[in-house]
């Protein structure tokens, strides 16, 4: 797999930081499953933050608290339910391992629904602000003439599509801005699938032109 | 117990000295005066780190107790935390600290490095109550420890990384803090940071390929 369309900095930046909304967040945590280059950029961002946090002035922690961790650490803190997990496990099946934590499976698993067109979707839970779907456009169909209201952070799964700015294979993500009014043509011979992620910001809304085909009903 | 935890932790002089002190600034310590304190030796937080993994250390534990907690719980109070939160979540990432010393991988992140994710992950569940997607993991095999020269490379370059984020400009230092404590939404963060983050791409993307051809 070629990946030519990466992660922006600062989107990688805001992922270190952990600022990201977690609709976006999973399209980054797919994304870096595919792409080296972009989770040694993720490192070196993290680097940042550790410097960031070493270099923080401290604040005294209670007398007790150092006794109270060492009795804790033989003990196994079952009890706390976390939502962030450990890292899954590597890959098995097609889709990158954290987007099959959301789907609950493999791509075989997606509750598909029509949006017409032949297009089909599947939303996938997230919370926070901000939306990530799966989409199913069928190979040579184009997507109608779209604009967008935040940003949007389309990561291609299988296939490819194409659109006035350039062509987004496997791996690849496009990064589109408030500007970008775009018309993505799913290439010919076999079906494009694609993590779309929009936030649903509602700040500047009134500025900022409807150019938007409902398509995508956001 | 607790005294050997105090010994460590107030090396008295050469003499109690304990391995993870590094030597080179030794020379220009006050001698006679009795008393070194963490900040002003070169301790070895991967050194550390190693006794933890390796040996389930609890007086290297406390070392680093003493250094991390307290700045956890700064860094989550930047962050928005009250006093009391901060300081139940710095002792909730040092406890994840030991018992996820296991997955600590020197070649790729420092021991601040490491400990910033973790509090970066207890950040997001403990005040955003979101969730955080993680990408595949990508582990060393148990026979595949990273060499100690790349070990000491990845130091080098996190204390480069730190000498350059201090003399950036004061407005850009702060940007970059604000960013880190949560405080700056993902569309307000500039994609130029200023700080030399080539090398340490280059480094870890050297040990993530060592990594993907030792699993293939």
């Amino acid at each position: 797999m070629t990946i030519r369309h990466h992660f922006s900095d600062a989107l990688l930046m805001a992922y270190a930081a952990g600022t990201l909304p977690e609709a976006f967040a999973l399209v980054a945590a797919t994304h870096l499953s595919l792409c080296d280059e972009c989770r040694a950029a993720l490192a070196a961002f993290e680097a940042v933050g550790g410097a960031v946090l070493d270099t923080t002035d401290a604040e005294p922690m209670g007398a007790h608290c150092l006794a109270d961790t060492l009795e804790r650490l033989d003990t196994p803190t079952e009890g706390r339910a976390e939502r962030t997990r450990s890292a899954p496990e590597p890959r098995r099946g097609v889709l990158p391992a954290p987007l099959q934590d959301y789907i609950g499976g493999d791509l075989d698993q997606v509750k598909w629904r029509p949006i017409g067109m032949g297009v089909r979707q599947a939303i996938l839970p997230t919370s926070g602000g901000g939306t990530v779907r799966l989409l199913h456009i069928p190979a040579g169909q184009s997507v109608p003439d779209h604009g967008h209201r935040g940003l949007e952070l389309t990561l291609v799964l299988q296939g490819a599509f194409r659109d006035d700015t350039a062509r987004f294979g496997p791996g690849d993500v496009e990064i589109a801005t408030e500007e970008l009014e775009h018309t993505p043509v799913a290439e010919a011979g076999q079906d494009c699938i694609c993590l779309a992620a929009t936030d649903a910001r509602l700040r500047f809304n009134s500025l900022i032109p409807r150019l938007a085909q409902p398509f995508l009903r956001i | 117990m607790l005294t050997t935890i105090a010994l460590l932790d107030r090396s008295c002089g050469p003499v109690g000295r304990p391995f993870y002190f590094g030597t080179a600034r030794r020379a220009t310590l006050p001698r006679g005066k009795g008393f070194v304190t963490v900040e002003q030796a070169e301790t070895d937080w991967v050194a550390l780190m190693l006794r933890v993994r390796d040996a389930q250390d609890k007086a290297a534990f406390a070392v680093l107790f003493r250094h991390f907690a307290p700045r956890i719980k700064a860094f989550l109070m930047k962050s928005g935390a009250s006093a009391a939160l901060a300081e139940e979540c710095a002792q909730d990432v040092m406890a994840t600290l030991w018992q996820k010393a296991g997955q600590f991988d020197p070649a790729r992140a420092s021991v601040a490095t490491w400990v910033f994710t973790i509090a970066r992950n207890r950040r997001i569940d403990a005040l955003r109550r979101s969730r955080r997607p993680e990408p595949e993991a990508l582990d060393w095999g148990p026979d595949s420890e990273p060499d100690q020269a790349e070990v000491y490379e990845m130091a080098q370059e996190n204390r480069r990384l730190g000498a350059a984020l201090a003399t950036l400009p004061d407005k850009q230092r702060v940007l970059i803090e604000r960013a880190y404590y949560g405080d700056l939404s993902h569309s307000e963060i500039a994609d130029e940071t200023g700080l030399p983050l080539g090398t340490i791409k280059s480094r870890i993307r050297l040990a993530l390929d060592r990594l993907r051809h030792q699993m293939s």
